[in-house]
């Protein structure tokens, strides 16, 4: 019976001569069937149209069956193939019809059939099908069978070896699936084509193991062993790179030496990253190119340097790439614009790539040095470009100029200079009003470094009532908003009048503070605490936050001292005790808490130096004798056995400890002195976290 | 040529030069195998970056120039390393040294790298790497290591690198192609630095602050940075240029001028089966006529054959007149045939022989008698012009010098399978089909077509054929009584080597006929004066009685079968040229065209012509 696949194209748009074409399968002669497939296939090639209306009319079963019939002939069977190859190459539609089909298990099951020809044509529809984005990656690996039995047809003959890798390179898109063809062999089985006369089998192979490598470490440090005809894979990579290969070779050759030394298989000053790989990745980027491959060249290199300062150093003086990205952003050109249509759908099609591609490069260039963050601000309009960038319809260019903008915001002078120049702070806030988590983050990050003590942006960024919506992201469920959110705030505290910190202490609430110092996330901890210190700080600011929230204040410092924290933690939390020392009422809050002093009292004794100053600061600010009550204070801690712990103290190794209990045991003058230095050192520590 | 090579005028002091930099002046150290390795290293590599530069016209720099310098500079090293000497306190007490030579336009691709071996008391100051030859430092091009800045003719520099000191590696490339120029750092290029720059630039270094030292490296040693990988990348762009080169609605013209141009080439040598079987495929017309074509070819393969004697023999016959006028040639014939004598393959000598003597398979090792093409032309080649193209793709084991003087040239039929003379040997067996003669019964050869790979095959069959001479003389020829048929056969060529093949009448008659050449030779001096080549050949063939063994004495080369081929295509010219017909063939001319364009391109500075070379182009 006829297997009429019906699908939503009218019937009427179905050709009589499609019809015959589907009717002659169902003949009883085979010779006849055989003539049948073949003239379909000749009618199909390059029209579009049949291959839709051979589809609607039920041809894929009726072809799939006669596949996978034992009764068919070897060529019969292999011309099918062929015509469901050639239907594969037509729409997505198509595919997705094929798909729905079950062609890809009868497909796989065919390539079992011991004749090369028909396994060809097999593997040529197969592979056609899988590069097509509708199909599901995954199909490919629902036997387990399918893979090894793949790895096996390679040695077959060069159409096998070009399309199965072509497959491997399509369908290996997550890490499990590196795994499944690692276990099975991909390395040594592919690693030899390498070097094969044919040159799609040599860049299939090749771009296979950029797919492979891309961040797996096991991939990358077999590969660095791996010998091609007694040369090491990263010798047969370089000569890839040559100047006079084929520009896409070159490409993907530098791609798979970049993921080897991203995944620490390659050292980072090896000469074959620093001498071919970076440099080729360069020339990529350079106007001669196509805009495609200065797309992937500019990410690829951004993804090789952004680790290492030395590598952005050198790519920062290879062939001007600094002013080279500039003209990334000079797309669709105005002549193109007037003179071409076809150019100009080309460049617009392309200009948000090459936009997003410039910013994430110029992100990777300026992470670190100084000196390429002043080059990079330097080339023309390029705050402009990022301000423009932060507003731009494309999600990806507005992440890559945040992620540019955040990237040189860790630069003092450009935050004191061309960030306030350039009003960066407002595109910036209009960017944190609604934008998915991925530009949040890095938007926060950046305005984290804006709130900078130093940054004239800090004053009009308080104005934009930027308060209520860093509290908000403060109760985001992703932790890196929360940690921005609330390191913004402690950057903002950060020596602010009692207005402002009145304000964060107002629009966070007490409760969503202590939720904060409880969050799972340490970092998260360790910046609610700077906060809290940065509150606690000047004497009438300690004395008022302690008044109205001292309690609290004390419980949640007494809840971290007990738990399992990091050495960092406990260090910040005992530093706030020591602020809290530092004021004329709030001093009470201890004095009068044995529990807490006791706890002092034993982290001075702690093995770790860190913990034993912050504890002994915290000692220092209660004796301090230039105040009120100090003599009562004293003879308390005197009791407790405080000054015993400070004769030891000060025969301690540490020269910092032991200077700092020395001056306290003597209660004199200079004392104070070296207090009002710790505080400062104390706040310097809370704000020098921030910025990365 | 363009006056560049005067030297300059500058503060000049030789009581100031240093007892090193005159040391290294001259090609002194001559005795240190060190420096004559470094100086063989240096001669290979220059040659591998730049083949296309004929040294003897446009020498490559090689060392600074202890004669343009300024007194501050002190040398050493063999030239190679610069010192500074003087106060360095301001910008007056700037000194530069510049190369020996300009950087000559055929490199295509220039590179040179200098190492700052100490930046100084103070900072370095500044390097010059590149100035013309119009002033020092005006018009100087250069890029300074205390700032990074770069310099072009004036004073004010442009921000271009990063900063460099002691310990760097600077380098300097100058593309001749498009006239820019960009720096290298520790083997990273810095970008273009200049464009338009002017020709004839010198490497050039300047120093400044006391204490400062460079050294230079002009290929001594392998370069920091892959400029052989820069090279190719432009190697590629211009051979992609040429192969993509527009000839739009031409395309039919130019195939009937590739046709005709094959067409004439087979014929000017004779193969006479193949030019009329590709006349036919192409439906195109032979100006020459068969007869003529197959005369020529049958001297020739005389000639080739070692049988010099009877191919003046024929040559007088079917062209009366023709060596008379060309006593020069005839000559040249004569003293061939002695040598063929002691070689014991020309027909004088043969015919006493018990044991006949070599013909065809004399040439070990290379089965194919093709040409010498283009030997007759020396425009083709410039005196040591290297090519190492054999003509047949067949490199014969006893390969010499002389076989690197081939033009690179290989036609269409020359690959090893196909060589012309087995076509052409061929040729004559299937238009006679003489296998179908009862004594090439020996042949395994069943098919009568004149397909290549038949011909090869029965080619190399004859040297183990038991009784093959019968195929080549039944009736081949129309003048019969130039090929005798017991003269022939073919002995295999490892047979023992014996003078006039060791026959005492024949080793008599040799000396007789050498008696009658140096006559001829008297004869000539008399009528035309002394001349200097033809007392050397004869001088060079009597030699070879000098020795025991002729076949391996100083002047054995003679005897290679290699060496008729000079001669037969001389004698095939000749033939043409009183015919009224080329003496040369329009591809042979188009080749020396090409080769003399791509010379010119040097001249004019044209730096292109490194990549465009002819060779690249044969294979």
């Amino acid at each position: 019976t006829k297997c009429v696949h019906l699908s939503p194209v009218s019937l009427s748009e179905v050709t009589a001569t499609s019809r015959h074409y589907v009717d002659r399968l169902f003949d009883p002669d085979p010779q006849k069937v055989l003539q049948g497939v073949i003239d379909m296939k000749n009618a199909v090639i390059g029209n579009n149209k049949q291959k839709a209306n051979l589809i609607v009319l039920g041809a894929v079963p009726r072809l799939l069956y006669l596949l996978q019939q034992g009764s068919s002939s070897s060529e019969l069977r292999a011309e099918c193939a062929v015509v469901l190859g050639s239907l594969a190459m037509g729409t997505e539609n198509n595919i997705k019809s094929l798909v729905d089909c079950h062609i890809i298990p009868a497909l796989l099951q065919g390539l079992l059939c011991p004749d090369l020809i028909f396994i060809e044509a097999c593997l040529r529809c197969l592979r056609t099908v899988f590069i097509s984005p509708v199909t599901p990656v995954q199909l490919l690996y629902t036997d387990p069978t399918v893979i090894p039995h793949l790895m096996s047809l390679l040695c077959r003959s060069q159409r096998t070896q070009e399309y199965i890798t072509q497959i491997f390179s399509h369908c290996c898109k997550t890490p499990e699936h590196q795994t499944v063809l690692f276990n099975h062999g991909a390395i040594q089985n592919i690693a030899p084509l390498l070097i094969s006369p044919s040159y799609k089998v040599r860049m299939q192979a090749l771009k296979c193991f950029s797919v492979l490598a891309y961040e797996n470490t096991q991939v990358s440090m077999t590969l660095v062993n791996v010998l091609v005809d007694e040369e090491l894979l990263s010798q047969v990579f370089v000569r890839m790179m040559q100047r006079d290969q084929p520009i896409d070779m070159q490409l993907t050759a530098a791609k798979c030496l970049t993921y080897m030394c991203r995944a620490g298989a390659i050292r980072t000053d090896d000469s074959c990253i620093v001498l071919k790989t970076l440099p080729c990745l360069v020339r990529m980027c350079s106007k001669e190119r196509l805009l495609e491959e200065r797309v992937e060249g500019a990410e690829t290199l951004a993804y090789l340097m952004e680790p290492d300062v030395e590598l952005q150093r050198i790519a920062s003086v290879t062939d001007h790439l600094v002013a080279m990205l500039a003209d990334y952003f000079k797309y669709p050109s105005s002549v193109s614009a007037i003179t071409d249509i076809k150019r100009l759908d080309h460049d617009l099609k392309h200009a948000h790539e090459l936009r997003q591609a410039a910013f994430k490069l110029y992100a990777s260039l300026g992470s670190n040095d100084e000196d390429i963050r002043k080059k990079i601000t330097e080339t023309e309009n390029m705050m402009d470009r990022i301000v423009s960038g932060l507003s731009e319809s494309s999600v990806k260019v507005r992440l890559a100029a945040v992620r540019c903008l955040h990237s040189l915001s860790r630069s003092v002078q450009q935050l004191r200079t061309s960030f306030h120049d350039h009003a960066v702070w407002k595109p910036l806030m209009k960017l944190l009003q609604n934008a998915p988590d991925e530009v949040l983050v890095m938007a926060s990050s950046t305005l984290c470094n804006l709130l900078l003590e130093f940054s004239p942006s800090k004053e009009p960024i308080l104005e934009s009532g930027v308060i209520e919506l860093l509290c908000s992201l403060t109760q985001s469920d992703s932790p890196a908003l929360r940690v921005n959110g609330i390191w913004a705030l402690m950057n903002m505290a950060f020596q602010a009048d009692q207005k402002v910190k009145g304000e964060i202490v107002r629009a966070l609430g007490t409760e969503q503070l202590f939720r904060l110092l409880s969050d799972p996330d340490s970092n998260v901890l360790m910046k609610t605490l700077g906060l809290l210190r940065n509150l606690l700080s000047t004497r009438p600011h300690i004395d008022q936050v302690m008044s109205s929230h001292g309690k609290q204040i004390m419980q949640a410092v007494t809840l971290i001292l007990e738990g399992e924290h990091s050495i960092e933690v406990k260090e910040q939390t005992l530093c706030i005790l020591a602020n809290i020392a530092d004021g004329n009422t709030a001093k009470e809050l201890i004095m009068t808490n044995d529990d807490i002093l006791q706890k002092i009292k034993y982290y001075m004794a702690h093995s770790n130096v860190k913990l034993q100053l912050a504890a002994t600061f915290c000692i220092s600010n209660l004796i301090w004798n230039e105040e009120d009550g100090s003599q009562e204070r004293q003879d308390k801690l005197r009791e407790l056995g405080f000054v015993d712990i400070l004769h030891k103290l000060t025969q301690a190794s540490d020269p910092n400890l032991c200077d700092r209990s020395d001056t306290a045991t003597h209660t004199s003058l200079p004392l104070s002195f070296s207090f009002s230095l710790h505080k400062t050192d104390a706040h310097k520590h809370a704000h020098c976290v921030v910025g990365y | 040529v363009t006056g560049t090579h005067h030297p300059l005028t500058l503060h000049f002091k030789k009581s100031g030069l240093p007892k090193m930099a005159e040391l290294g002046a001259g090609s002194l150290l001559l005795g240190d195998p060190a420096f004559n390795y470094q100086e063989h290293e240096l001669n290979e590599r220059l040659k591998r970056l730049y083949p296309a530069v004929n040294e003897d016209e446009t020498p490559l720099p090689r060392s600074w120039s202890p004669k343009d310098k300024y007194s501050y500079i002190g040398l050493s090293q063999n030239n190679l390393r610069v010192h500074y000497k003087g106060h360095g306190k301001n910008h007056k007490d700037a000194a530069s040294v510049r190369a020996t030579h300009p950087i000559p336009a055929a490199c295509g691709i220039y590179y040179f790298e200098v190492k700052i071996v100490s930046k100084g008391l103070d900072f370095l100051s500044s390097l010059l790497p590149l100035s013309p030859i119009l002033g020092w430092d005006k018009h100087s091009y250069g890029y300074h290591g205390d700032d990074g800045h770069s310099f072009c003719s004036s004073g004010t520099g442009q921000p271009y690198g990063p900063t460099f000191t002691t310990g760097d590696v600077i380098g300097c490339c100058v593309n001749l192609i498009n006239n820019t120029c960009f720096y290298t750092k520790n083997g990273i290029s810095l970008g273009v630095a200049f464009t338009d720059l002017p020709p004839n630039l010198y490497p050039t270094v300047g120093l400044q602050t006391p204490g400062e030292i460079v050294d230079a490296n002009f290929g001594q040693q392998p370069f920091v940075f892959d400029i052989e990988d820069y090279m190719s990348e432009w190697r590629a762009k211009i051979h992609g240029m040429i192969a993509r080169f527009p000839i739009g609605e031409r395309l039919g013209e130019w195939q009937a001028v590739l046709q005709n141009m094959v067409s004439t080439y087979l014929v000017h040598h004779g193969y006479c089966a193949t030019a009329t079987a590709f006349a036919r495929a192409t439906e195109t017309l032979i100006q020459e006529d068969q007869t003529s074509i197959k005369n020529r070819q049958r001297i020739q393969k005389l000639v080739l054959a070692g049988r010099v004697g009877e191919a003046i023999e024929a040559t007088q016959h079917l062209y009366p007149g023709l060596l008379e006028h060309n006593p020069n040639l005839l000559f040249m014939l004569k003293c061939r045939q002695f040598v063929e004598m002691v070689n014991g393959t020309d027909s004088e000598v043969r015919c006493f022989s018990v044991r006949s003597p070599k013909s065809q398979d004399s040439y070990p090792g290379s089965p194919s008698l093709s040409p010498r093409h283009g030997a007759t032309n020396p425009n083709l080649h410039s005196a040591g012009a290297d090519s190492p193209t054999c003509s047949n793709g067949v490199t014969p084991p006893n390969k010499n010098k002389s076989h690197n003087k081939y033009p690179g040239i290989s036609s269409a039929s020359s690959s090893s399978s196909s060589s012309p003379s087995s076509v052409n040997y061929s040729e004559s067996n299937s238009t006679d089909s003489t296998k179908s003669q009862p004594h090439s019964g020996t042949s395994n050869q069943e098919e009568t077509s004149d397909s290549e790979m038949e011909i090869e095959a029965e080619h190399y069959t004859n040297g183990v054929a038991e009784n093959p001479s019968a195929r080549i003389m039944n009736g081949t020829y129309k003048h019969q009584e130039i090929l005798q048929a017991q003269d022939i056969s073919l002995e295999d060529s490892c047979a023992s080597r014996q003078l006039c093949g060791g026959n005492q009448a024949a080793t008599e008659r040799m000396i007789q006929f050498g008696r009658e050449l140096q006559g001829l030779n008297e004869q000539l001096c008399r009528e035309y004066g002394k001349n200097v080549t033809h007392k050397k050949m004869l001088q060079d063939a009597f030699s070879l009685l000098a020795y025991s063994d002729p076949w391996n004495c100083p002047v054995g080369q003679q005897l290679d079968p290699m060496q008729r081929e000079n001669i037969c295509s001389a004698l095939n010219s000749a033939i043409l040229e009183s015919q009224n017909l080329p003496k040369q063939p329009p591809l042979m001319l188009a080749l020396g065209q090409a080769t003399e364009c791509v010379q010119l391109m040097a001249r004019v500075r044209s730096g292109s012509c490194s990549f465009a070379r002819v060779d690249n182009f044969l294979h």
